[in-house]
């Protein structure tokens, strides 16, 4: 009983919410999609993610929502790594940073929106 | 001096209101649109998915299950028999890609669910877990002091009852059916699903109330 922080209360914690952002239900809804298209197996989906979540407490990372699915994003990055490479993942996130970051406040932001990028254009 | 601090200004300003998503957002999306690019994963699946479990199921479908078995001796049966049948032949079979078992609360046994790997849960039938399910403390303390976990949600077993701890994976995930309470006698199931809380169906929940 001398860990606090390990027997953080359970129960108050109870009404808050399963996402605190959209990414996440994006995330998990991105996974199902894989499983049913089977790209992974559900198992192999819990057994990386469950890797994860060890990783990440072995690591000292705080015990919260925030670090359960940066875990899943891990994890999902880990099962999918074979069909999408560090480079060209690392190369669309630039194009959507610099989609966001070009669009308007209020229009809706796409690929198309970022010029001349070999990669995304249509 | 003042010139370049106006800009520095207009510059935080139009960062702002880019809206710019954090870091993982951005990896989910892009992710997300390689692989359907890719042809590995049908955007509206995904869609789909979200809508359903951030706006729909929540823990309603779960709850009109355990009226159906208090108020139906022979699906009760069935559904202890075969969680996945039961729960398929109402339509609720979904993301929840293995067996469910129901494990039924007497008033000799109290039943807890966990998944020590990650956050295994029934997902078709219960929505999301709560965001206590996820956190290593839960998964920890919920095999180590089951009962512990249970006072703190207001759940004070006396010695004499059993509890039963199960862990779910992504083969084999659990719900608990509560016992149905007293006062309840021709209550419709539609009354009885009313009193059902996502707690109960998980175990840390027990006595459900009535008014």
């Amino acid at each position: 009983m001398s860990a606090p922080d390990f027997v953080a209360p359970l129960a108050a914690r109870d009404d808050a919410p399963a996402f605190d952002e959209p990414w996440q239900a994006q995330l998990l809804g991105l996974a199902y999609a894989l499983t049913q298209a089977g790209v992974f197996t559900p198992a192999a989906w819990s057994d990386t993610f469950g890797a994860e979540l060890r990783a990440a407490a072995a690591r000292g990372a705080t015990d919260n929502q925030s670090t359960y699915y940066e875990a899943a994003l891990a994890a999902l990055e880990h099962l999918t790594a074979g069909r999408v490479s560090d480079a060209e993942l690392g190369t669309r996130v630039a194009a959507w940073r610099r989609a966001y970051q070009s669009t308007p406040h209020g229009q809706p932001v796409t690929l198309d929106a970022v010029n001349g990028d070999p990669e995304t254009s249509p | 001096m003042a010139k370049h601090r106006s800009d520095d200004i207009a510059k935080i300003h139009r960062a702002l209101h880019s809206h710019l998503p954090s870091e993982p957002a951005l990896r989910v999306k892009a992710l997300e649109s390689l692989l359907v690019e890719k042809g590995m994963v049908d955007p509206r699946t995904v869609d789909a998915w979200v809508e359903i479990y951030t706006e729909k199921i929540g823990p309603k479908r779960g709850a009109q299950v355990v009226a159906k078995a208090w108020a139906d001796p022979a699906f009760k049966t069935a559904l202890l028999d075969d969680g996945t049948a039961a729960i398929t032949a109402l339509g609720y079979e979904g993301w929840a890609t293995g067996h469910l078992e129901v494990v039924e609360n007497t008033a000799a046994v109290h039943n807890l669910v966990v998944c020590t790997l990650c956050s295994c849960y029934p997902h078709s039938i219960l929505g999301i877990p709560p965001a206590w399910y996820k956190l290593a403390a839960y998964r920890a303390r919920a095999v180590r002091e089951p009962r512990a976990v249970l006072a703190e949600f207001g759940v004070n077993l006396a010695d004499d009852i059993e509890v039963r701890v199960w862990d779910s994976t992504s083969e084999l995930r659990y719900m608990v059916l509560p016992q149905r309470p007293a006062g309840t006698a021709g209550w419709d199931e539609n009354q009885l699903a009313a009193i059902v809380t996502r707690n109960a169906m998980i175990g840390t929940d027990r006595d459900l109330r009535t008014g």
